[in-house]
């Protein structure tokens, strides 16, 4: 059931790929949780900053629109650097 | 071998392309079709009709088109499903009856608060890509409860992982069975019972031959007819009231609005403003000032719940088997947040625009200056006025006379609107023709039906695979595997049906237990599993944390009781 791999992976290298992406899994809970809770929990003092030209209140929307686009954009960029560490380690499945 | 499978993939990648957009274009005209009947003087009842059978039979026939003797087929659609397409199968899969219908309304009650929903269903999906879906790919499981056994080696692992599944997708396929039955029996006069055995007709059909083969491309499908139907009639609206045809930039501009009502209503006298030290039922709660219906902490904790309880979910994780790659699967959980956001995207405005709209034409208004669209939700019991249900004009009027020192106008105390109806009924609000309100309703109807498609399948695959094939049976022969993944789900759907048709009251209740159930017993065994190599089958049982149920259920209880919507998640 499990993945082919590619024949010449060291246990070295298996970790130095595995240290690289649980930094990049830690940097991107990080993300995540900024833009989760810790910028919602000023949503007093951004409320009173209103968006030029759309006229929300910058409070309100970082929690409608602002912090989903944040994910959305996040998770295409962690597919890709997931992708690149994956390739450099030579552990990607093939194309 | 490898640039073979690039290639078939391509050339199915391209035949997808092109069978989708016709499939668009052919809703698009039946559409147009439908409203030039409705200028032909078709009534409503007949044109309501026709879009829910018609959309049920293209699914069915969809399901009936793609049905499959393979086992891998069955189980994971042959695991080549593009990303793009199953982020878009997932996105209907995870945004059900509650999403498409009650999150706008909820939005609507709670303001600011109700974005904690929007958050938390959506951040969850930040999960399942960085921390379980594209690990659980590489396991190359069938089930959820298949990797729990392989990671945690053994049955006993595998069957607390079936009971989990069991317990939290049963209820909730009950959920949306019983809300396909609200959409078609509120909106279309369908009688409930018969709303609900044309769901099961249509769901049957479309996973029991196929498996997850057919769910994955009538998913599609109906993901397609949702997000058409949820966003129509608010560019309707946006271009109306704005002249862009981009509600979520032009709600900003609503809100802003909003906000000097509200400030003109208190000065005029016609509501009571909420305050810190006085805050009883029917006073009113500006939109956009946060923690006046939630705590802090109950804001955030409703985030967290929401979140990790996403990304425990079976019929959900279970999608991104089905890719061809790991690699995939990570930009397939991309894509699934791309198509789901731009729903939840898009809720607020709706809240905004019906709220707009209540606070300018409804309340502050004389009494016999009310719209018709009010009292027909109001005979449905949606609509109150002055403590009654506002059926007729004169009902109201003789409901505000009894209340002693009424001027015949209306105060924000004396209007309560159901929040199911905020998105059902703004086509009315907005004087478009019926054909968008049953348009609206058939996207209501795919969102609950695909949900439950994809429910049903975890619950009958979890049954035949893990319990008969795994546990009872190891050397079953393909087709009895078949056999019997077909005639559970079949027992599965009857039951859960049959379930919805007694309209069981407590299922509020039962789906906030699903959710936290799912979240206790999945989230601590998949991720420690997946990041933490001394995790031991024992930890993993007993980490189970039944606190964090706890939590996580009272948050959404007390979320629940001030939603009063449709009675599902996601």
């Amino acid at each position: 059931m499990a993945q082919p791999s590619t024949p010449s992976r060291t246990s070295a290298n298996d970790e130095a790929h595995w240290r690289k992406t649980t930094n990049l899994m830690l940097i991107h809970l990080g993300i995540w949780f900024f833009f989760g809770y810790i910028i919602h929990m000023f949503v007093v003092p951004l409320n009173k900053i209103t968006i030029p030209v759309v006229d929300f209140p910058l409070g309100f929307y970082m929690a409608a629109q602002g912090s989903l686009i944040v994910f959305v954009v996040q998770l295409f960029i962690f597919a890709k650097q997931q992708d690149k560490i994956d390739r450099e380690f030579g552990v990607a499945e093939d194309d | 071998m490898a640039t073979q499978t690039t290639a078939a993939t391509d050339a199915f990648y391209k035949q997808l392309g092109r069978m989708y957009g016709t499939y668009t274009g052919g809703f698009i005209a039946f559409i147009v079709l439908l409203a030039i009947l409705e200028q032909m003087g078709v009534p409503n009842k007949i044109l309501g009709y026709f879009f829910v059978f018609f959309t049920l039979a293209v699914y069915a026939i969809i399901g009936v088109a793609t049905r499959t003797a393979q086992i891998s087929e069955y189980y994971v659609a042959g695991r080549r499903v593009p990303a793009l397409y199953n982020g878009m199968a997932t996105g209907a899969d995870w945004m059900s009856a509650a999403s498409f219908v009650g999150m706008a309304g909820t939005l609507f009650l709670l303001g600011y608060d109700g974005l904690a929903w929007v958050l938390g269903w959506t951040g969850g999906f930040v999960l399942v890509s960085i921390l379980v879906g594209p690990y659980l790919r590489k396991f190359g499981a069938y089930t959820v409860p298949d990797f729990l056994s392989f990671r945690y080696g053994g049955n006993f692992a595998r069957f607390l992982g079936v009971i989990v599944l069991v317990c939290c997708s049963f209820t909730y396929v009950t959920a949306q069975i019983y809300g396909t039955g609200l959409i078609a029996s509120r909106f279309l006069g369908m009688q409930f019972e018969i709303a609900v055995f044309a769901g099961l007709v249509g769901i049957l059909l479309c996973a029991m031959l196929g498996g997850m083969r057919a769910v994955t491309w009538t998913q599609i499908a109906q993901y397609i007819v949702l997000i058409v139907a949820y966003l129509t009639p608010i560019v309707i609206l946006s271009t109306q009231h704005f002249g862009i045809p981009i509600p979520e930039l032009t709600y900003g501009k609503a809100i802003a609005e909003i906000t000097a009502r509200e400030q003109q209503l208190v000065k005029d006298g016609l509501a009571v403003l909420c305050t810190q030290q006085a805050c009883p039922a029917g006073t009113l709660r500006p939109h956009i000032q946060p923690f006046m219906n939630y705590t802090p902490l109950n804001f955030f904790g409703i985030i967290f719940c929401m979140m990790v309880g996403t990304a425990s979910l079976p019929h959900i994780l279970m999608r991104y088997f089905t890719t061809p790659s790991v690699r995939e699967a990570r930009q397939s959980v991309a894509w699934s947040l791309l198509f789901i956001f731009l729903l939840y995207f898009s809720a607020p405005a709706y809240a905004a625009f019906s709220k707009l709209e209540v606070y300018t034409n409804i309340i502050g208004a004389n009494i016999d200056a009310l719209k018709p669209w009010i009292f027909q939700w109001g005979e449905l019991g949606l609509i109150q006025i002055c403590g009654k249900n506002a059926a007729t004009l004169q009902t109201a009027i003789d409901a505000c006379k009894a209340i002693a020192g009424h001027g015949g106008v209306l105060r924000f105390q004396d209007f309560v609107i159901n929040t199911d109806v905020i998105v059902l009924s703004t086509p009315e609000i907005a004087g478009l023709p019926y054909v968008i309100s049953g348009l609206v309703a058939a996207g209501g109807l795919a969102a609950a039906l695909s949900t439950a498609d994809g429910l049903l399948l975890a619950i009958a695959n979890a049954l035949s695979h893990d319990i008969y094939y795994k546990m009872l049976d190891p050397s079953a022969p393909t087709i009895r595997r078949l056999t019997v993944a077909r005639v559970l789900l079949f027992f599965v759907a009857v039951l859960s049906a049959a379930l919805a048709a007694t309209k069981p009251s407590d299922i509020l209740a039962m789906v906030g237990w699903a959710f936290s159930l799912a979240m206790a017993g999945n989230f601590p065994a998949i991720v420690l599993g997946i990041w933490w190599k001394r995790a031991t089958t024992t930890g993993a049982i007993s980490g189970s944390s039944p606190a964090g149920a706890y939590a996580c259920s009272t948050s959404w209880s007390r979320g629940i009781s001030r939603r009063r919507a449709l009675p599902t998640s996601g």
